[in-house]
């Protein structure tokens, strides 16, 4: 019966991620149509710094690490292992998010708004909705630690581990994604 | 404050015209009398528990096709309204419509008859039929199915609540076109209706798209490979897995228009480096999938219903499967054939146009299987059989005329005009309409455990086929003629006779409906001469029909299982050969507790949109959060579920017995 029940959980999450794929995909659709409108304002080479954003993608890369870590000691009953990962996860994907706020409160204070152009208009939905959805991740993960604290490594609890590190390790594939397409092309090009 | 509580809404977008007043008083008078009788009735309780908290995919099903036909019933009226405009303004009059009214009108018209009229029958034909047909019993998560019907009850009454709580509606065409839908030119609060409806019950949608493609996975019972699924199931599948691919767009898009309105960005707008041309684009990569989405299903039912009353199995099972994906497959690469005019060049159109040609030879693949399973068969002309023997007629004639438009060269003269419209709907009422028609029809008694009159039925089948035709020849030619689609007014009195016999032609159809009304009314008087206690009242093949009518809310005490397709033929014909049934050994399952939380979410998704219409941030995160807090704990209860024992099953099972042979 659980068995079967995990089957169904897990190909529903599949399917629920490719859809949430499919969003995005129309971010970067919309996205790559309108980074050159910039409307006489700035483009992304002039306000990206690489840097920064390669430590920033370090730190999401790292918490992928930790997550998937903490998925394996949760199939060996490590329970305070597994708290340890997803609190480590929990911090790197914060630390992640914080950055990313203090980019985009940076570009702010420069005047270069999301109300500005077309291009910036694009990179703030798309940057940003990954952005929501690592808010999302760390609710979510904050709830699991909780859960796990009080109920034990159980069946529906190991459930919920492998559901949320599939999510996780969504978001990272996008972020590599919106480096590559926003970023590094946005320097390059 | 009063910004941060009430936003945009004040005491004068309250309703204050004679016709929004009207309906609000409607809407109150009924709501009290429901409430009245329900009071009266002690039936309260008995509502909250037996239907509305449900988890039964049966009784969700009912309730999808309840909200449906009051949203059909609500589309009609506008359809009339349009009607009646387009006849009497001529010339020199202007008929009783303002401008900006009437473009209000056929906007809700076409957004309420698509998402909630012909999407919620579907949604609620398929709640009801695929479980008992792929012998299950119920979804594969069956809190998402609540949540999904409750999300899409939401979305409708957000349509709706502009007539009770001011404000006006959209007046940009059912799909909220760019740039007339930016802020810009639509000031007003109904494109912020159209985008919390549409995004509400979208996701709604989603999630049953989502749970149908893995109850069809997964669920099926033994010995049901995919190839002997019946046809419905696979137009569901096909159905739902065109829902999971394109409805994220359609949310995504509504998203960027969103954020366009409300936070002032570019992604469509005419200023600062915006691009409309990426919204019709988009809109329609949703746009056109959707049309399938909604007829493929009718596609299934024909096929049920076929090859039951011809007592044949389906001539060209594999190639009528094949058929199905492959429009679906197709359906995804023709989008642009909506805006051959926006000038995408002669190279880019002309493959759009072909690749939307195509199309139509695995729809004629099917038709013609559909004709060579009748072909020496033992038919029986039940009225279902009517209703696809009318959708041969005028889904091969629209078929045609959308051939023609697919032209890019023809189109150009076409494209917005009326000859368009008459196309669209002979494919949505001639297909998908009549395909549900004839699937009520044929399943009715599975449910309700009588039949349908068929005397009435055939009779209202007469009433639709010529006043469909009546009503949409005309328009064909007008169009044709280059009368132009969505304008209040038309200056050359000579269309004006063509007008006129368009709206007899929806007079017969408004005929028609009430012999439908008729119908049940006296099917349901005359239900004891119409009983069914065999389950099986067509002879028919599938395994819905191989348990009792109505299904007992387990759907199936003991699995059966599946040696070939048409499962049921089979097992009749086995019971032939072999009259003792085998000695069934109950075992214990898990069924799904009713759950109040879709409900719940769904209240605070529609308080959640409602507060973002009038911009009232601060109830609009009251919104958000409920919402999240419902989703919490609804996620962390581990008790969704209990357990039937074999010794209950078995005492439901002899008590069904009892009460089918008494
Ligand atoms: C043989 C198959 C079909 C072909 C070749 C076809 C072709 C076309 C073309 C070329 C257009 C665009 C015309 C224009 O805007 O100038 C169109 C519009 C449309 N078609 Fe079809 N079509 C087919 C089947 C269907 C089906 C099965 C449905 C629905 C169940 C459908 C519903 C619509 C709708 C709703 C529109 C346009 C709505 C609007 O502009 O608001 N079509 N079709
Ligand atoms: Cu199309």
């Amino acid at each position: 019966m659980h068995e079967e029940k995990n089957e169904k959980t897990f190909l529903g999450f599949w399917i629920y991620l490719m859809t949430d794929l499919l969003m995005f995909a129309g971010l970067f659709a919309a996205f790559i149509v309108l980074r050159n409108n910039t409307f006489g304002g700035v483009g992304g080479s002039q306000i990206f710094n690489m840097p920064f954003v390669l430590v920033e993608t370090l730190f999401l890369l790292t918490s992928s690490f930790t997550c998937g870590v903490a998925l394996l000691l949760a199939h060996e009953k490590k329970l305070k292992g597994v708290i340890a990962m997803l609190c480590t996860t929990f911090l790197l994907g914060a630390g992640f998010l914080g950055m990313e706020l203090y980019e985009f409160s940076h570009l702010f204070s420069e005047g270069h708004t999301y109300q500005k152009s077309a291009f910036l208009s694009s990179y703030f939905a798309l940057v940003g909705t990954h952005g929501l959805h690592i808010t999302a991740g760390l609710l979510w993960m904050l709830i699991l630690i909780i859960f796990i604290l009080k109920k034990g490594l159980t069946q529906g609890g190991i459930r919920k581990i492998t559901l949320m590190s599939l999510f996780w390790h969504f978001l990272d594939i996008v972020w590599i994604f919106i480096f590559t397409i926003v970023y590094l092309m946005g320097v390059a090009l | 404050m009063w910004n941060l509580l009430f936003g945009k809404l004040t005491w004068n977008s309250l309703p204050h015209v004679w016709y929004t007043i009207g309906g609000t008083l409607t809407l109150m008078l009924m709501g009290a009398v429901a409430a009245a009788v329900l009071t009266y009735t002690k039936r309260w309780k008995w509502l909250w528990n037996e239907w509305l908290t449900s988890t039964d995919p049966k009784r969700i099903g009912i309730m999808y096709i309840i909200v449906a036909l009051l949203m059909l019933f609500r589309g009609a009226l506008d359809a009339i309204m349009i009607w009646m405009q387009q006849a009497l303004s001529v010339g020199s009059s202007t008929g009783y419509l303002s401008a900006d009214h009437f473009q209000q009108i056929f906007t809700a018209h076409g957004d309420i008859m698509v998402f909630f009229a012909t999407m919620g029958l579907l949604v609620g034909l398929m709640n009801l039929v695929v479980p008992l047909q792929i012998g299950a019993r119920d979804l594969a998560f069956p809190f998402l199915n609540t949540l999904g019907f409750w999300l899409y009850v939401a979305g409708a009454i957000l349509i709706n609540m502009f007539f009770v709580f001011g404000g006006d509606f959209a007046a940009t065409g059912w799909l909220a076109q760019a740039p007339l839908s930016e802020l810009q030119f639509s000031p007003g609060v109904g494109v912020d209706y159209w985008i919390w409806s549409l995004q509400v019950s979208g996701l709604g949608s989603l999630l049953a798209g989502l749970n149908f493609l893995v109850t069809i996975l997964k669920m099926r019972a033994p010995g049901m490979t995919l190839m002997r699924m019946p046809l419905f199931v696979w137009t569901t599948l096909c159905s739902s897995i065109l829902v999971v691919t394109v409805f994220p767009i359609l949310a995504i898009t509504i998203a960027m228009l969103t954020l366009d309105r409300y936070l002032g960005m570019h992604f469509f707008t005419t200023t600062n480096g915006g691009n409309p041309m990426m919204y019709i684009n988009l809109i329609w990569m949703w746009g056109h999938p959707e049309v399938y989405i909604l007829v493929l299903p009718s596609f299934g039912i024909f096929s049920e219903v076929v090859s039951t009353f011809s007592h044949k199995k389906l001539a060209g099972y594999t190639s009528q499967v094949l058929a199905a994906i492959f429009v679906t497959i197709l359906s995804l690469m023709v989008w642009l054939h909506h805006f051959f005019t926006m000038g995408a060049g002669a190279d880019v159109n002309a493959i759009f146009g072909i690749s939307t040609m195509i199309i139509a030879i695995p729809t004629g693949v099917q038709i013609f299987n559909w004709l060579s399973t009748m072909y020496r068969g033992r038919i029986v002309l039940s009225s279902s059989l009517y209703w696809f023997l009318g959708f041969v007629a005028t889904f091969t004639f629209g078929g045609i005329a959308g051939v023609l438009l697919a032209s890019p060269t023809a189109d150009y003269q076409l494209h917005n005009s009326l000859f368009l419209v008459a196309h669209f709907h002979t494919m949505i009422v001639g297909g998908a309409l009549f395909g549900l028609f004839a699937g009520i029809t044929y399943w009715f008694p599975k449910f309700m455990g009588f039949k349908l009159n068929e005397k009435l039925g055939k009779t209202a089948f007469w009433f639709w086929l010529t006043g469909f035709f009546l009503a949409f020849i005309p328009l064909y030619i007008l169009g044709y003629m280059g009368a132009t689609r969505r304008l209040d007014h038309y200056t050359n009195p000579a269309w004006q006779p063509l007008f006129i016999i368009s709206v007899l032609g929806f007079m017969v159809i408004l005929a028609g409906v009430t012999t439908q009304i008729l119908q049940i009314i006296i099917s349901i008087k005359n239900r004891k001469q119409n009983m069914d206690l065999s389950g099986d009242p067509w002879d028919a093949r599938n395994l819905e029909w191989a348990t009792s009518s109505p299904p007992p809310f387990y759907n199936y005490a003991v699995i059966p299982e599946v040696h070939g397709r048409d499962a049921f033929w089979e097992m009749k014909k086995e019971m032939k050969e072999n009259p003792q049934p085998a000695n069934v050994e109950y075992k214990d399952f898990e069924l799904p507790k009713n759950t109040p939380f879709g409900i719940y979410l769904a209240g605070f998704a529609l308080l959640f949109g409602f507060a973002m219409v009038w911009h009232m941030f601060l109830i609009a995160g009251i919104g958000f959060v409920g919402m999240m807090v419902c989703l919490i704990i609804r996620a962390f209860d581990e008790e969704t579920e209990y357990i039937l024992t074999a010794q209950e099953i078995a005492k439901l099972e002899q008590e069904r017995k009892d009460h089918i042979y008494a």
